[in-house]
Parts: structure tokens; sequence; C-alpha cells
């Protein structure tokens, strides 16, 4: 692959005190694709995806967007560079309106000096796109003046999905976006991520579940203990091959051949981390 | 058109007879002004003064300056904080600016020193709360301890004042020949329609909401929390400065003992106006109709012959339906 990255990063490292939750990770993600990034509980991906969208930032490493190097000090950065995140714990204000949490952080303002001078916010065009964002992602609810509170579980995650697929316009990132989600409405998340894709949009997705994975990731990042491992691909390997590899019962080698660990450390994850961790 | 704007702003499509309940519960200010118009009625029937128009304006009178205090309050409490020092932040200013006046600094020159005071107290209070992550509660506790030994140290007995500019607030005018209304009230329905207008239509007032709902989002979304949480300090800080003011224009006269209760009395008037202590939740408009219930319930229940620790009471008692009832309502959901 001799394209270039949309959004790259090599050597990031987050310490949270003695727990080190990124330990020198790459990331690749190219245009068009979708990447799935898989691991186990506590691997490190929300933190990798914290990182990509300046929700934290990194203590070393560093991330390029379109090549071109990239600091971001905070989620506002990342966004105005394009990057959209849906994040695991959906970052949204439950006691706020449907609207109003597809714009916090982006309100519009009214045209002319109310909205210059008395900087009235333009909440019925706000209110119109997005009863359009969610009609155009068949997201059904009461009405978009809920309080988010109101909305199942299920309905809250597609409020966040819907925020981001309706912002995003270089890179869309969603960590975990169907864990509270029925089948059906699972399949509405990939069918949008697959929309996403068509109109060329990037998509990183975070996920357990491997066969949503298999089914709609064009390449496989595979996280463990902090760091990238491995990068597979769904139609060369399997979903054994995955879970070898994020579980570390299976190595990924310099050649791109994977092999049997022989004194693999399918636990004690402490133990490793620190000896990994320490410099 | 304004109202009924507001009121579709509230209403959800297709609403049934279940989420009439749900509607009092959501509209902060719609429980506490039945409460309010309750209580007039109550007061109207089971007394012969209350309905006269010089008690309906004394009561509005009496209400100013807790009233301009919970201002401030509601929006600390709004962000998730709580403001102790605010009654004793205000009885500095009224200190600093009547000994300037006596001292022979100008009218004008004193009320900006005063405002200048409770706003830099307000800066005070904000950066410790942002920057080193205080609990407001426990900054604001010091700051009350700290404050209240200063007016003393500053002056020892109060301190009478003749500007005409510091007490103008107290100036009285006669509208339709019979209603009283002082420049106090203008201005405090002023301020409170200005932080209605930008906690409810402005992209700040949202930003406040949420940082107070759920600061994490509120990040994670892009707000600048330290900086909104910042700005809601300074702004109620100049609003206690403007209630430093109502003081003295309702006794021209600064008094180190004055207002002792003045902190727990302005978040009596948050709470009763629906405002959720746990922040997120809540308008001044609540705050306006809470500080109205305290003061209606003071003059009603003292015409109707009730000794003042019942009026206590009685206002401890709504004080914690309001909040059990903001708790209830929120357990629903979680
Ligand atoms: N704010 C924090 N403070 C301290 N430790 C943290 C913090 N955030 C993450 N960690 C730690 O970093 C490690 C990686 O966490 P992270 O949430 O990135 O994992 P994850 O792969 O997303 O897990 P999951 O699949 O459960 O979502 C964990 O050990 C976690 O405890
Ligand atoms: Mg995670």
């Amino acid at each position: 692959m001799s394209q270039q990255p949309v959004l790259r990063a090599r050597g990031l490292v987050k310490r949270y005190g003695r727990v080190t939750a990124i330990d020198g990770a790459d990331f690749d993600l190219f245009p068009g694709e979708v990447l799935a990034v898989v691991g186990d509980n506590g691997a490190g991906k929300s933190s990798l995806i914290k990182a990509l969208s300046g929700a934290l930032v990194p203590d070393a490493g560093e991330i390029s967007l379109d090549g071109v190097a990239v600091r971001f000090r905070g989620p506002l950065d990342a966004r105005r560079a394009g990057i959209e995140t849906v994040y695991q714990d959906l970052a949204l204000a439950p006691a706020q309106d449907i609207a109003s949490n597809l714009f916090l952080g982006r309100e519009r303002r009214l045209p002319g000096w109310r909205g210059a001078v008395l900087r009235t916010l333009d909440v019925g065009t706000m209110r119109t796109r997005a009863q359009q964002v969610l009609d155009e992602l068949d997201i059904t609810v009461k009405s978009i003046l809920q309080p988010v509170e109101t909305l199942s579980g299920g309905q809250r995650q597609a409020v966040a999905v819907a925020r981001a697929a309706a912002f995003g316009s270089k890179v869309v990132v969603m960590d975990e976006p169907t864990a509270a989600l029925g089948v059906a409405e699972s399949a509405k998340v990939l069918a949008l991520i697959a929309r996403l894709r068509e109109r060329g949009l990037p998509v990183v997705l975070v996920s357990h579940n491997m066969p949503h994975v298999f089914e709609i990731a064009d390449r496989i990042h595979v996280h463990r203990l902090g760091r990238r491992v491995a990068v597979v691909s769904p139609h060369a390997n399997s979903m054994n091959d995955v879970v070898g590899l994020l579980t570390g019962a299976l190595r990924m080698g310099d050649d791109g051949v994977i092999e049997e660990v022989r004194h693999a450390v399918t636990t004690g994850l402490g133990a490793h981390r620190k000896s990994a961790g320490a410099p | 058109m304004g109202a009924a704007k507001l009121l579709g702003d509230v209403m959800y499509a297709n609403r049934t007879r279940a989420d009439l309940g749900e509607f009092v519960l959501r509209t902060p200010a719609v429980g506490p002004a039945i409460a309010l118009a309750v209580a007039v009625v109550v007061f109207a029937l089971t007394t012969n003064t209350f309905l006269e128009l010089d008690n309906l304006s004394l009561v509005v009178e009496q209400s100013l300056v807790v009233g301009t205090l919970a201002l401030g309050q509601t929006l600390i409490i709004l962000t998730a904080g709580i403001d102790l020092a605010n009654a004793a932040n205000m009885v500095l200013a009224t200190l600093l600016m009547a000994k300037l006046v006596v001292g022979g600094t100008p009218g004008w020159l004193a009320l900006l020193a005063g405002l200048a005071v409770t706003t830099a107290v307000g800066a005070i209070t904000g950066g410790l709360v942002t920057r080193i992550k205080l609990p407001p509660f426990i900054v604001t506790l010091g700051l009350l301890t700290i404050l209240a030994a200063a007016s003393r140290i500053y002056t020892g007995q109060s301190v009478a004042v003749s500007d005409p500019l510091l007490s103008w607030l107290g100036t009285r005018r006669y509208l339709f020949g019979g209603i009283e209304v002082t420049n106090g009230m203008t201005v405090a329905v002023v301020m409170y329609l200005v932080l209605w207008y930008a906690l409810s239509r402005t992209g700040w007032g949202r930003h406040v909401y949420a940082v107070g709902n759920e600061p994490e989002a509120a990040r994670l979304s892009g707000i600048k929390v330290r900086r909104t949480v910042l700005s809601v300090y300074l702004i109620a800080g100049l609003v206690y400065g403007i209630a430093a003011w109502q003081a003295l224009g309702r006794v021209p006269n600064a008094d180190p003992n004055a207002y002792q209760t003045g902190n727990l009395d302005s978040i009596t008037a948050v709470v009763l106006g629906g405002t959720s202590l746990f922040g997120g939740r809540g308008s001044v408009l609540g705050t306006l109709v809470g500080a109205l219930i305290v003061s209606v319930l003071r003059s009603g229940l003292t015409q109707a012959g009730i000794d003042d620790l019942y009026q206590n009471v009685a206002t401890g008692v709504l004080v914690i339906a309001a909040v059990a009832l903001d708790r209830l309502s929120r357990g629903r959901q979680a």
C-alpha cells in the first residue's frame, strides 16, 4: 500500500501514573477505508482513539493528518480538522434536548446583527437540520426536543453516531458504537458506516463484536497491551487468528506471518504491562 | 408570540395527559410559579391587607437584595457549584462604597470600586475552582470567613450613606397613580431578563448548562469548560456588586453585620425556583419566582399573625420539598 494515510500516528505514549495506557502505539488509516480496531478490555483502544481525536494529549509520539504533522490541544482542534468522534461514553449532555446535543459546542448563530451583536442562536435552523440528520439515518425519536435522558440506550447511541456522521468531513471515529444496540439498530449503524465509506469518508471502528468487524472492515488493527501488534485482513485471516492475536496466543512476525507463541501470557496483564512500560 | 414560542419549546408533539406532569417537572419555572400563585391566592383570601398595592410593592421590594444575590447564585449552581460567600462579598462592597463616599470620593467612582471588588472576589473564586480544582463549597466557605472578618476589620460599626447615586435604586416612582415602583425593581427585572436571554438564547448559555450537567461530555464536545465556569463566577461577582447597590438603596447604611444569612437565603430562592443543586438544570426565571415565594410567605404569614419562627419552619419545609421533588423527577430517569 503506497498510498498516503489520512491519519497516521507513530510511537504514541500516554501514562496515567503507573498505568501505561498507550505504549508506543502506531496507527494508519487509509483513504476511504473502514479500519476496525480490536483488542481486549483495557488494551488501550479508547485511549488511542482519544489521542487521535484530541481528547487526550499524548506524552510522546506524532500524529499526522494527510501527511501534515498535527498537534491537537483539545477535542475542538481535532473537530476543526474534520475528525469527528463517537466516544465510548457518548459525550452527550443528558438534560439537553437532541437538537442541542447535535450542535453542542458548535451552535449556530442567527445571520446578521442579531447573531453578531446579540449572539442569538439560530434555534430554528439547528432544529430543522437536526431533524434532517436523524431522518437521513432513519433514526426515530418522539421529538427532536426530547431531552437525551428520556431516550433509550440505543437511541442515545444513535444520536451520538448521527452527530459524528453529520459533521465528520475527513475522518469519523466510533468507539464501540453498537455496544448498547439491538440487532436491528446495530445493522443500521453498520449500514451507516458503509454509507460513510461510499461517500469516501474513512471510518475507524472500535468493536468487540467480531462478526460486525468481519462484516464491515477493510482492514483490522489488533491492539494489545497499549500498542498495535498486527494489522490483518478480514478476507485473508480468520476470526480465530484475530482472537489469537489480541489475546497474545498468536503473534505476527515482521514478515507478516502469524505464528503461535509458546509461553503465551494470556493472563497476568498487570505484570506484563509493568515490564513493557518500564523505560 | 414570545409566550407561544416558549411553550412550544417545552412541549413535545403528541403530548398526552400523562406528559403533563412531565411538562411541569421538566420546565423549571412552572412548578414554582404555581406555588407562588397558590400562596398569593391563599393570603389574599385569608388576610385583608395582603393584596393591597402598597403591600405587594413592599413584598417585591423586600425580595430585591436576596433576589439579586440569588441571580448570581443561580449561575454558579447551574455549573454544579455553590457560593456561600456571596452575601459577605456584597456586604464588603457596601462598606467600601459607603466609606469611600464619606471620605469624599464621588458616588460613581465609589460604585465602580464596589463593583470591581465583588467581581475581583468572583475572579478569585473562579480561579481557585477552575485552576486548582478546589470544590466551590470549600473555596466559598473559606472566603465567607475571610470576607466577613475583612469587613469587621475594615470598619467596626455601620456607615451611613448620603449619596444620591448610591441610594438611587431606592428611589420610588408611582405608575398609574398607585403602583409603587423603585429603580431597584426595574434594575432587577432588567438583569433577570438579560441573564435569562443569555442562558437560554446564546451558545454561552448552552455551554453553562452542559458544563453543569456533564462536564466531560462538554469537554469532549469542544466546550472550553474552565473558561465557561470562570465566566460564570465573574458575572456572578458583578451581579453581587449590583446587589450591594440594591442594599444601599433599601437601607442607606452599610453594616458589617447585615445579611448574615443572605447566602443561605439566596440558595433557598434558587432551590425554590426549581434549579437543581446537582447542576445543569434550572432557570433564572425560576429563581425570580423563588425569591418572590420567600417574600410572599413572610409577608403573608406575618399578616396572618404567625410568628417569625414558624415562618422559618415553613420556608425550611418548602426547601426540602423542592429538593425532594427535584430528586424524584431525576430518579425516574436514571
Ligand atoms: N483517565 C484514566 N486514568 C487512569 N487510567 C486510565 C484512564 N483512562 C484509561 N486508563 C487505563 O488505561 C488502560 C487502557 O484503557 P482504555 O479505556 O483505553 O482501554 P480499552 O481498550 O478502550 O478498553 P475497553 O475495551 O474496556 O473499552 C486501562 O488500564 C485503564 O485503566
Ligand atoms: Mg474502550
